[in-house]
């Protein structure tokens, strides 16, 4: 998932013609203090991370004068805000409120299609209306097909109690929403909140986009075409390394190096160390296409510099074992781990996989996975010893 | 959504690598492939299976009671509306990566055309001993062997070690029945259940699930009402909440999906619920199942 920032989702929104405030990108307190002054003074503070709750951990700031704005950007700019460093502001004129709603449109598995979510409770944590209020957040399953139709829109928004000027714009703002999502594969498109304004305009004060990176190959252009720079991915450098390297890989805080084929096994996999008494190191999974970058995968355990045991185990159902276990052993030859290796291997390609472990490290790999998770175990705490 | 050895099967991508070779597994475990789709291939044969330029042409020519597709991901959709469109009935989507607004357009289609579909991301399904539609290891007789237990699994490499697992404690499988692990799936595991509950022979379910979303807690009723034994194993109970492990459906978000939600919800409803896969068969043993495995033939 590529979570945009605000200030990219309502470049998204403007293009599709949903009203966002008027405001500019800063990168530092004297052009948020410029950008104020134009904008009359009175002007609301926004840091450009991609975490939720941004209010609430002092990322968002009203302010009524260009000295203020620049105080509050000095403070702001390269401070963390929810594990994510503030590179940039968003500065907007701050808008006369009349009534807060939320909208969003998702992806939703119990539907197997989109779903419209419309609340007349906005600028709150929605998560908190779901479970104490329920009946005041109404909800929309749309035919992908036919798309969000305008009258289908007009009848949610009817029955979602809004104040009676709020009917129709909403109802607008909400097809254009779901254009917003169909168009840029979106998995989620969330304004919260949508605001009635004094002056009787529908807009949208926030703005929450999150594109599926299984259409990043057909969603090129729109990524390229947003103002700024995409968010770094979450997580460690780490990581965020594997990631470049196409790896999905996930440090923990045990002693135990996993490597396993498929999400499902490699779950299984950390189940079992913590089940046994073990503490796991890391989630990396080499299965599908990924077991051809063994080497890579291996070097990212290993550079955890608390391994001190590695547990391989792979369950070839469309992956051959074989081949996998090839990769790992050359991985194992040119990086030559100092730390006792237990495998466990099973399913396509095992009597290779199993021959081939045996020639070249002079080792069996156990045949039940219980005992190889046990072995891995105990050599981690045997190399604890060694090493304090 | 069970697919036997009397069904005639369409392979999708037979001409490609992956087609061709997984062809001649599943041709060893009895499937009656009966047609191949490669577009611009028609008139070649794979592995004695006749190729077809369309979907259409193959439905003429042949009795084609499911779809198999070795497609990637971003052409899966208009492959799978081909055989919904050309009125297939089971359509098996092996994809990963399958951008999600390709896969609700896929389930809208399918259900409009009345067409079930598994997957996508499965592994697929094997009846032991009859078929094997997909690229789970059907042929291999210590994973699979004809028995009672019906297997719903999620991921493939999991649902192959628990398969395993199974023929090892001497449990035999009625049907295996992959499901996926995208977030949104045409068969769901209550469906898979209620597929499985109503094959032949099916007298134990064994349920191996994974953190994220509501699917285990949906089953669960269906489970209390079937009155058949079930065991559960659920994946990524010690794993780190707001993370998603591989799976995109693998992610714990605001205390729903949780490891802990699942097993409540499946020990209510009078399931056995293991913390690893080789206590599934010791649990199928105290619930009185008995070991089935029958002589390989």
């Amino acid at each position: 998932m590529t979570d945009l920032l605000e200030h990219q989702g309502k470049h998204l929104f403007r293009e599709a013609g949903i009203a966002v405030p008027r405001g500019e990108l800063v990168g530092s307190p004297g052009d948020a203090a410029a950008t104020a002054e134009r904008l009359g003074g009175r002007v609301v503070c926004k840091a450009q991370v991609p975490a939720g709750k941004r209010g609430k951990a002092g990322a968002v700031q009203l302010v009524t004068s260009p000295a203020e704005a620049h105080d509050v950007a000095a403070r702001l700019l390269g401070s963390e805000v929810g594990g994510h460093r503030v590179e940039s502001l968003l500065v907007e004129e701050a808008v006369a409120i009349a009534a807060e709603f939320y909208a969003a449109i998702l992806n939703d598995p119990v539907s197997k299609g989109p779903l419209v979510l419309l609340s007349a409770d906005g600028g709150m944590d929605i998560e908190e209306v779901s479970a104490t209020r329920p009946e005041r957040l109404h909800k929309l399953a749309v035919d992908i097909g036919a798309g969000l139709e305008p009258g289908d829109a007009l009848g949610l928004t009817r029955r979602s109690a809004l104040p009676t000027e709020a009917v129709d714009p909403v109802a607008a703002a909400l097809t254009r929403l779901y254009h917003v999502y169909r168009d840029t594969d979106a998995s989620l498109v969330e304004v919260n909140p949508l605001v009635l304004t004094e002056a009787g305009d529908v807009v949208a004060i926030d703005a929450k986009v999150s594109i599926d990176t299984a259409a990043t190959p057909r969603q090129q252009q729109t990524l390229d075409a947003l103002p700024g720079v995409l968010p770094a991915e979450p997580g460690t450098e780490l990581e965020r390394e594997a990631a470049r390297l196409g790896l999905q890989f996930i440090e923990l805080d045990g002693d135990v190096g996993v490597l396993a084929n498929g999400a499902g096994l490699t779950m299984t996999t950390l189940d079992a160390v913590n089940h046994f008494g073990g503490r796991p190191a890391n989630f990396l999974e080499i299965g599908g296409d990924a077991y051809t970058k063994a080497t890579p995968a291996l070097r990212l355990v290993l550079s955890n510099p608390n391994v001190r045991s590695l547990l391989v185990n792979f369950c070839g159902a469309f992956a051959r074992t074989d081949v996998m276990t090839e990769g790992v052993l050359n991985a194992i030859d040119e990086l030559r781990p100092e730390i006792p290796i237990a495998f466990t291997i099973h399913g396509t390609g095992e009597r290779e996989a199993i021959a081939l472990v045996r020639e070249r490290l002079g080792i069996t790999p156990h045949e039940a996975m219980d005992d190889a998770v046990r072995a891995a175990i105990s050599a981690a705490r045997e190399g604890q010893e060694v090493a304090s | 959504m069970i697919i036997t050895g009397e069904d005639g099967v369409l392979v999708q991508g037979i001409t490609g690598r992956q087609g061709r070779f997984w062809t001649e597994r599943m041709q060893a475990c009895g499937t009656k492939v009966v047609a191949g789709v490669s577009p611009g291939r028609g008139g070649q044969r794979v592995h004695d299976v006749p190729v077809y330029d369309s979907v259409t042409e193959a439905a003429v020519a042949h009795d084609i009671a499911a779809s198999v597709l070795f497609v990637p991901p971003l052409r899966a959709r208009a492959a799978v509306v081909d055989a919904v469109e050309a009125g297939i009935g089971k359509v098996v989507c092996l994809a990963e990566h399958i951008p999600s607004h390709d896969v609700m357009a896929i389930l809208a289609a399918a259900r409009a055309a009345g067409t079930r579909v598994l997957g996508p991301n499965t592994a697929g399904l094997v009846v032991p001993g009859e078929s094997s539609v997909g690229i789970m290891p059907g042929f291999a007789a210590n994973i699979f062997a004809k028995g009672t237990v019906g297997v719903v699994s999620r991921s493939g490499s999991l649902g192959t070690l628990v398969s395993m697992d199974l023929v090892t404690a001497g449990y035999g499988q009625s049907a295996f029945i992959g499901i996926g692990g995208d977030p949104i799936l045409g068969t769901t595991t209550r469906e898979a259940i209620a597929a499985l509950l109503g094959h032949d022979g099916t007298e134990a379910i064994v349920v191996v699930g994974e953190i994220g979303g509501a699917m285990e807690e949906d089953a669960a009723e269906l489970i209390a009402a079937s009155r058949v034994p079930t065991v559960a194993f659920i994946a990524g109970r010690t794993a780190p909440p707001h993370r998603r492990m591989g799976h995109a459906g693998a992610i714990v978000t605001a205390g729903a999906g949780s490891g802990e939600s699942k097993v409540a919800a499946l020990r209510a409803a009078g399931a056995t619920v293991v913390d690893i896969p080789s206590q599934i068969g010791p649990a199928l043993a105290s619930l009185g199942v008995k070991p089935t495995v029958y002589e390989p033939a």
